[in-house]
């Protein structure tokens, strides 16, 4: 056979390989997300029914009883979705704040045990966050601020400030030193220099390690399972625990409300992502 | 008036020492031009001029005021880096008008130094564009012109010209000496190319190792160089050197056998037995036919061409004398191929004679 025949023939092997690959991986990732808003819509009887049901029937009652009251299976899904909001944003930020800090100063200044102490913050992130989940409820519990936000934060806290120092400190690399060296030629301190001038260009990335910390909050299960108890602090993703009963689980409801759950993640994420596209430090420099 | 003054300005990287006792004078108005290999402590120099690098030991004063411990914002000057460090989440307006703005300047005043800076510097087009959307020639000129808008003391330029292509650094090069002809501050100028040290400078300070080695205008370091380093760093292409040995008073035996007088400018210095270089400038060997009519010394040697490198207005003839390769230089040029002989002149009183151990010139 003609040799380039055979690299053509063998291009487009690659090239079906490679799609199919892709497909395959595409649909493991998304099929349990679509299956969940799916079902979210189905009755009940549909969802268990064996064979399954191919043509599906659309219904809004696992939202409306979700809403509804306690008798009905409702759950109180405006405290739930509160209490997510308050414990994710207010971790995020301050996780932000301090991972910040910490990144630019990995990044930019000398100090001794540098490379330590930045082994040692990502070595926080080896320990899987159940194992602390006894230790933290004990330590909660003594000082007595199991079941409340601020035990929720301080725990998200200390989870995500390792990752956003790690995530912020790359993006102050990239950006030169000559930035804040021209700032402060300008007339700046060097406190305006990171304010007026770095902080703007590594904005995207410190927006994306705002994204990660704020989703790691938000869907985080296991710590919040255990230190919060009742309506005034479980977060959402315990309120899925609501539809578990003895016997049975309610599937629909808690489709109903992981949808609810989801919402605001993509939203946040679809607002942020242009910030996402980074590139805006390229061109300040070099010709 | 704001001159700079240096004095014994040293520099420690931890044990390092990166510059050793720096004595600098620059005038008011001057254009003085820092130059030598990477790692001489050039652009050290100029970030302690500038604040942005600690001072071990010594004293820097710009326009009588000791600066030593003065942040950046505090001693009046402005800065051009060789990546431009132009803010990139800005306009070019913005760009300009950054350090005023800082400054707390109003708005109209902002505007209108702004303008005229892009006036100077030929920016009023690209005002509203960033960074990112312009050549590199572009981002040069909005770089050189932020440093213009605050009507600084000293300009200092850090390689400003190295990520430029060869064609545009010339532009730009004529640009800064207009540049400086129009504002006339005192510009501290950092490169490691010695044509633009040559072409730009009222005064050269050739440095190498943490050490000056040579400070004088762009001629008296290349007509009469301290040691072998002036005068191979600076000039192209660089002085020809070969061994030799003096014999007698008045003439030095070459490597390979051939025997030179000593130039007049070194006569009466030399001493029998003496090792030394001899050297001396493409310029000063050129084919007969083809040279320059001078009157002086001169001897006459017959080589062998074994490279050409042709310019258009002249061609640089690669030979060999006493087992040294050596360039000469042919002016109003016909193309010569490798292998032909032919008749140079070389004129005795341009050439320098520098020790072989100390490399230092030995002048009269």
């Amino acid at each position: 056979m003609d040799r380039n025949q055979s690299y053509r023939n063998h291009k487009r092997l690659m090239k079906a390989l490679h799609f199919s690959g892709l497909f395959i991986t595409m649909a493991i990732i998304c099929i349990p997300g679509l299956w969940i808003v799916l079902n979210s819509f189905r009755p009940t009887v549909e969802i268990m029914a064996k064979p399954p049901v191919w043509i599906p029937t659309f219904t809004l009652d696992h939202y409306r009883a979700m809403f509804g009251g306690a008798g009905e299976g409702g759950v109180p899904v405006f405290s739930y979705f509160r209490n997510s909001m308050i414990v994710s944003v207010v971790s995020t930020a301050i996780a932000i704040l301090i991972g910040m800090s910490g990144g630019y100063a990995f990044a930019r200044y000398k100090f001794k045990g540098k490379n330590g102490y930045f082994v040692g913050l990502m070595l926080f992130r080896a320990v899987p966050g159940v194992a602390l989940s006894l230790p933290l409820f004990i330590v909660f519990a003594r000082v007595g601020i199991i079941d409340t936000h601020i035990g929720l934060i301080l725990a998200y806290v200390a989870m995500n400030v390792p990752f956003t120092v790690w995530l912020t400190d790359g993006f102050f690399r990239q950006i030169p030193k000559e930035l804040h060296e021209a700032a402060e030629i300008d007339g700046c301190t060097r406190w305006q220099a990171f304010w007026q001038v770095e902080f703007p260009v590594a904005k995207s990335g410190v927006a994306s390690a705002a994204i990660f910390a704020f989703l790691t909050s938000w869907n985080e299960f296991a710590l919040a399972s255990q230190l919060t108890r009742s309506v005034g602090s479980k977060t959402m993703p315990v309120g899925l625990l609501d539809f578990t009963a003895e016997f049975t689980i309610n599937w629909g409801g808690m489709c109903a409300l992981a949808v609810l759950m989801i919402v605001p993640a993509l939203i946040l994420t679809f607002l942020v992502q242009k910030h996402l596209i980074a590139g805006l430090t390229f061109g300040g420099v070099k010709g | 008036m704001t001159e700079v003054t240096l004095s014994n300005v040293v520099k420690f990287y931890g044990k390092h020492q990166a510059l050793h006792g720096i004595n600098l004078d620059i005038s008011d108005g001057e254009f003085v031009v820092l130059v030598g290999p990477s790692g001489c402590g050039k652009s050290t120099t100029l970030r302690m001029i500038a604040g942005l690098e600690d001072i071990s030991g010594g004293e820097i004063s710009i326009g009588g005021r000791v600066v030593n411990d003065l942040p950046p914002r505090d001693r009046n000057i402005s800065m051009v880096f060789q990546n431009y460090a132009l803010y990139p989440h800005m306009t070019v307006r913005e760009n300009l008008g950054f350090s005023l703005k800082i400054a707390k300047k109003d708005e109209a005043e902002i505007t209108k130094a702004v303008d005229e800076a892009a006036g100077i510097l030929g920016l009023a087009e690209l005002m509203d564009r960033k960074p990112a959307a312009l050549s590199g020639g572009q981002r040069q000129r909005v770089a050189m012109g932020r440093a213009i808008v605050r009507h600084p003391d000293v300009f200092l330029f850090d390689e400003p010209l190295s990520n430029l292509d060869a064609k545009l650094r010339t532009q730009m090069r004529v640009e800064i000496k207009k540049l400086h002809q129009k504002v006339g501050n005192t510009i501290i100028y950092v490169t490691h190319d010695q044509i633009e040290a040559m072409t730009l400078a009222d005064r050269i300070v050739l440095m190498q190792d943490g050490h000056i080695v040579q400070v004088g205008t762009p001629l008296e370091l290349f007509n009469t160089p301290l040691n072998t380093f002036v005068a191979t760093f600076i000039g192209s292409p660089p002085m020809n050197l070969i061994d030799g040995v003096v014999s007698g008073t008045s003439s030095i035996k070459l490597a390979g056998g051939l025997s030179v007088p000593v130039p007049a400018s070194a006569r009466g210095q030399v001493h029998s037995g003496q090792q030394v270089k001899f050297g001396f400038r493409a310029d000063n060997l050129m084919p007969y036919g083809h040279a320059v009519e001078e009157e002086g010394e001169r001897a006459d040697l017959e080589l062998t061409v074994t490279l050409t490198e042709p310019l258009g207005t002249e061609t640089i003839l690669f030979t060999d004398i006493a087992g040294t390769e050596v360039q000469g230089k042919m002016l109003n040029p016909r193309p010569v191929r490798p292998g032909e002989v032919l008749k140079f002149r070389l004129m005795l009183d341009k050439c320098h004679v520098f020790d072989a151990t100390s490399t230092d010139a030995i002048r009269g």
